[in-house]
């Protein structure tokens, strides 16, 4: 079985990030970059896959920049068999970013691909789909649990009113949710060791434009500064008085 | 403008209506489950008549197909239009945007990013435009008449088969829609201390049950309770957090609550800053003198 994970670069996810003055951009100055938590996970169960069956091969792909490397190490410290990164400097979308990974999925033609659900830094929550829709693939999102068959795969996933487990053929895309697994640490050596796997550089696959163009950031505005109360009773005299209970 | 409003259930057409006339703009819906009885201000309800959901797979074909001729695709956010509408937008080589929180324009759109501590404002550059949208804050609009009721377009071929099916919930509000909610975190214990307690206030408020994220990793609580950037979203009247430390995520969810109560016996726990009223005390004593004081329920 050959699975393929996208590998996004985000700000570290908890580190309190703001808005440059102007607006035009994150303010990233010391700040850390991770591979995005939602991907590591799905790394980690695709890592899990080829421990329990080793003829398994999996292939860690990011989109972006040459510091994305530092994000593909990291991939192939937790045990992804190969990486590849498509180095670029232009604007990217959701729709850019799947009309990239779908060019790359049909050239390595893996059963799976599995992802993150969504990134901690856009929040969107759509590469995953877009790029079923385009290939024509069913697809698992709010993953929890990844059962992989022979030539289909049955998922459990989170949906708004509880679970549902659904049975389909590979090839399929997979995102993951928070509960799927807790991602392995890696250890300084395990990053070291990773050096000697193979990454790949290469160009884009295809001329997609974005659809969507971020045009300004600015921070949350604050709610008023609220108050402490001293007693049970005080607690509900105030929301008494506000017509709450 | 011109919506077309893709909607689960009936329940989310009074939002759709009310999106529709704050942008003053005609709309039609496309109805998964059961019948419109009214419509809310739309032109035109195409309804599928499916007694269960299909999955996205089969819905989005039929979703790109009926998106012929609109402008603008809008369902409101849940982990079901979020499954379903990027790949309906993938199909129809749509721009894609998710959780608008504000429409500026028929091209820009606010949206919050960064588990919701920061928010974005978004231009689409193609036309049609297919995006989530965040109850919070719309006025719902009224029933109003009867409407034209149509077929929608086919629904696409089954890629994924449903094998198994849990729907938790009972008899409490729904956490999403709820006036009051109640959200208990980690220091719970165990699923019958959070039942007992959480549970126990909230059905004195006839409110809604949350959980932290901390809470359903821990197996305190059910998934779908989670509240946060990566669970539900609420903006209820009254947002109760008790045993909450309040993680920018969890506060991301909640921040649009009318008011929010902290119940903490750490004094510098996080959600005191975002806290309208904050109760530095141990929830195991507070809660049940709530429970106590407020007396039976009428």
């Amino acid at each position: 079985m050959k699975i393929v994970v996208p590998i996004k670069r985000v700000v570290d996810p908890y580190a309190k990030v703001k808005p440059l003055a102007d607006g035009t951009g994150l303010d990233v100055a010391g700040v850390k970059f991770e591979i995005n938590p939602f991907d590591e996970i799905a790394m980690e169960e695709a890592v899990r896959i080829k421990e329990r069956d080793p003829s398994t091969y999996t292939v860690a792909v990011s989109i972006g920049g040459p510091e994305c490397e530092e994000q593909l190490r990291k991939a192939l410290a937790i045990g992804a068999d190969e990486a590849v990164l498509i180095e670029t400097t232009d604007g990217l979308d959701a729709s850019v970013i799947a009309a990239e990974l779908v060019a790359f999925v049909q050239e390595v033609a893996p059963d799976i691909v599995l992802m993150g659900k969504q990134s901690t830094d856009d929040d969107s929550n759509q590469v995953g789909q877009m790029m079923a829709a385009m290939l024509g693939w069913p697809q698992a999102t709010f993953a929890c649990k990844l059962t992989p068959g022979v030539g289909e795969v049955t998922v459990d996933r989170e949906t708004d009113s509880g679970e549902e487990s659904l049975r389909m053929k590979t090839p399929c895309v997979v995102t993951t949710d928070l509960r799927m697994n807790q991602p392995r640490y890696i250890a300084l050596p395990g990053i070291i060791k990773a050096r000697s796997k193979p990454l790949a550089k290469r160009g884009r696959g295809t001329s997609a434009s974005p659809r969507v163009r971020l045009t300004h950031l600015a921070a949350l505005p604050p709610r008023p500064p609220g108050r402490k109360v001293a007693s049970v009773d005080e607690l509900l005299t105030e929301l008494k008085s506000r017509g709450l209970v | 403008m011109k919506l077309l409003c893709v909607a689960f259930s009936e329940a989310e057409l009074p939002v759709c209506g009310g999106l529709a006339a704050s942008l003053g703009a005609e709309f039609d819906v496309l109805l998964v489950h059961g019948s419109a009885g009214a419509g809310y201000g739309a032109a035109q309800v195409m309804t599928l008549g499916a007694t269960e959901a299909p999955t996205a797979d089969v819905l989005a074909p039929c979703v790109a197909a009926a998106a012929v001729g609109y402008s603008h695709v809008v369902a409101v956010s849940s982990m079901a239009t979020k499954d379903l509408m990027a790949r309906a937008a993938g199909l129809v080589g749509a721009a894609m945007v998710t959780d608008v929180v504000r429409f500026e324009a028929p091209n820009r759109f606010v949206r919050p990013i960064l588990a919701g501590s920061v928010l974005a404002t978004v231009e689409t550059l193609v036309e049609p435009v297919f995006l989530t949208f965040r109850a919070a804050g719309i006025v719902p609009a009224e029933a109003g008449s009867a409407v034209a009721v149509a077929a929608a377009p086919p629904l696409g071929p089954e890629l994924a088969t449903r094998v198994a099916t849990t729907v938790r919930g009972g008899s409490r509000p729904d956490l999403a829609q709820a006036k009051c909610v109640v959200t208990g975190g980690r220091p719970l214990q165990d699923a019958e201390t959070f039942e007992r307690v959480i549970g126990g206030l909230a059905d004195r408020l006839g409110a809604a049950v949350g959980a932290t994220r901390a809470a359903v990793d821990s197996g305190i609580a059910p998934n779908e309770l989670q509240v946060g950037q990566t669970g539900k979203i609420v903006a209820p009247d009254l947002y109760i957090a008790a045993g909450v430390s309040g993680s920018t995520q969890h506060v991301a969810g909640i921040k649009d609550s009318k008011a929010i109560v902290a119940i903490n016996k750490d004094p510098d726990a996080p959600i005191f800053e975002t806290a309208d009223l904050g109760l530095v005390a141990d929830l195991f004593e507070a809660i049940p003198e709530i429970v106590a004081k407020l007396g039976p329920k009428e």
